[in-house]
């Protein structure tokens, strides 16, 4: 792409270096700016340096937060027996959307794969085994709530080993037929799966 | 028994069409022309059909016309007195895509095995000659195309197998072991190793009675051949597995596992890949692929599609006459054939009492047909 002037220029490649922006879109989003009043720039901008200058990382679950301790872990309504193992922020909003779960998070920035050298030392696993054995813990249950992929599963193996040398009870999300899907159109792994662990019909 | 056709087929930008449509023949379909003309690469797009990857070239991108950005191979089948379209399309940066009667799949596994097919090919003698994983390439092959189950165990032990490499690769980098760390993985591909190693045994027992009696006939029942499924992946797997650990961490890979099965075959008890004659490897070839197509029709209820490349010119005259006996008394089903010498194959064929085409290819069939 051609462009008539480098400050243009300049803006795209910055913005089409972000997940799902190619070229055409940065442009569009380039223009967009240009358009608008100069405050409303002024505001993005700031109010992403800021964002990136200030944000914080729980010191416990290390879920992105503004406080050393976000306000899940520090919510006295919170079920603080209980633990869900999950890879990144994402999954904690996806699983907090639900309204289902009342227990705390552990979020572990990342899960375990050689290939692309990720090994145990790279997650917050030293800070979970913290949490769960120190003498004030609660924990008694920790939930994996990892995506069901060949690299979640060995996670889980990894940790659950570890975890069960505490004595702590570990459980795994469901895997099962999505809500609304029709039997016939299920892979037969998740469809075997589900008769395996099948629930009491109530 | 289930009927299947390849009706028709249109190439886009593929190997070296930039665009060509054929129609076949239900029975015999020949493509002749001088060497590098293309016949060859008109089976490789069937074949790709059939497991939507090229039997030659593994870099989709290298099957893409020069400095195109695309290929697609557009397919018309009656299978059961229904029509179904299959397309497959490949486009540089994005994800492959093949789509059944329309629709997408979601993981392309789920479409191996839809379209049985047979490929003998000058370079099959690999099987017999090189090292152990052609062998393992053609027996998988053929247990993926009659079962997807085992299709996904393969594919899930192969990347838990690259995981587990990854991970003594760093470990040998970092000159520490961690038991810890790849217990995850044992106890993960273990069950998986040796649910594969039963499915690879059970097949051989199936396998094994059809390529002998197809052996027997190429070689007027002279010798006595069989196939051995040589493993170390049995009852005593499981702790055999663990004890290689520092073995495993000295080599910085997986030493022990079903990816180092081998099929030993034997000629009166003796190797064929040292000990057999040049015609005794060809007739082992011959003959595994001829049980091959035996056991997809039986397996399947119905008959592969078969494609011979070249296979006039690679064969001796007793094996030649032995394949156009086979067609004559209809044993095989749609045939797609590639020869040099236009004359030859019509000499070959002319006494078989079936539908023939015959495609006569120059630079012209390149622009169009």
């Amino acid at each position: 792409m051609e462009f008539s002037s480098k400050l243009i220029e300049s803006a795209v490649t910055e913005f089409s270096k972000l997940p799902g922006i190619g070229k055409k879109t940065a442009l569009r989003l380039v223009l967009h700016l240009l358009k608008q009043e100069e405050d409303f720039t002024t505001d993005i901008a700031q109010a992403l340096t800021e964002m990136r200058q200030n944000i914080k990382y729980c010191k416990k679950c290390h879920n992105i937060s503004d406080e050393d301790i976000c306000n899940i872990c520090t919510s006295h309504k919170r079920d603080n027996s209980i633990i869900c193992l999950v890879e990144d922020t994402r999954d904690v909003l996806a699983i907090e959307n639900t309204s289902q779960y009342n227990g705390l998070y552990h979020v572990l920035g990342g899960i375990i794969s050689p290939i692309e050298g990720i090994g145990p030392e790279d997650l917050t696993l030293d800070s979970l085994m913290e949490r769960v054995s120190s003498p004030d813990s609660e924990v008694n249950e920790i939930i994996f709530g990892l995506s069901p992929t060949m690299e979640g599963d060995t996670t889980a193996f990894y940790i659950s080993k570890k975890v069960k040398q505490l004595g702590i009870k570990t459980s795994t999300i469901a895997r099962g037929i999505p809500i609304g899907g029709e039997l016939e159109y299920a892979d037969e792994i998740t469809l075997g799966r589900s008769i395996i662990s099948r629930t009491a019909y109530e | 028994m289930r009927k299947m056709k390849l009706l028709n087929i249109r190439l886009a930008q593929f190997k070296n069409y930039p665009q060509a449509n054929f129609s076949f023949v239900g029975g015999i379909n020949c493509f002749l022309g001088r060497n590098g003309i293309g016949k060859t690469n008109i089976l490789d797009a069937i074949y790709y059909l059939a497991f939507t990857k090229s039997a030659f070239n593994a870099v989709d991108k290298d099957n893409i016309l020069h400095e195109e950005s695309f290929f697609s191979i557009k397919a018309s089948f009656e299978i059961e007195e229904k029509a179904v379209e299959v397309l497959c399309a490949v486009r540089l940066g994005e994800k492959k895509m093949v789509r059944w009667a329309g629709k997408e799949y979601e993981r392309l596994s789920e479409h191996i095995g839809k379209l049985p097919l047979v490929i003998i090919v000058p370079q099959d003698t690999d099987i017999v000659r090189e090292a152990s994983e052609m062998r393992r390439k053609f027996f998988d092959n053929l247990l993926c195309q009659l079962d997807q189950e085992y299709l996904k165990l393969l594919v899930n032990y192969n990347h838990l197998l690259k995981q587990r490499n990854a991970l003594l690769k760093s470990f040998l980098e970092k000159s520490r072991f961690s038991a810890e760390q790849i217990a995850p993985y044992d106890e993960l591909m273990i069950p998986l190793a040796l649910n594969i190693a039963e499915n690879r045994k059970a097949l051989m027992e199936k396998f094994l009675p059809i390529f002998k009696a197809f052996y027997q006939d190429l070689s007027d029942g002279q010798e006595e051949v069989s196939i051995n499924y040589d493993t170390r992946v049995n009852n005593s797997f499981e702790n055999d597995f663990k004890a290689q650990h520092q073995k495993d961490f000295r080599q910085g890979r997986t030493t022990l596992g079903i990816h180092k099965d081998d099929y030993l075959f034997l000629s009166e008890g003796k190797a064929v890949k040292k000990f057999g004659s040049q015609g005794q490897q060809k007739s082992f070839v011959i003959a595994l692929k001829l049980a091959q197509f035996d056991l997809l029709k039986t397996s399947k209820n119905q008959k592969p599609l078969l494609l011979l490349d070249d296979v006039f010119d690679k064969l001796d005259d007793k094996r030649i006459a032995y394949l156009l006996q086979m067609m004559a008394d209809g044993r095989f089903g749609q045939i797609f054939l590639t020869d040099a010498r236009p004359e030859r194959s019509k000499e070959y064929l002319r006494n078989i009492d079936t539908d023939k085409k015959f495609f006569e290819l120059d630079l012209k069939t390149q622009e169009n047909v």
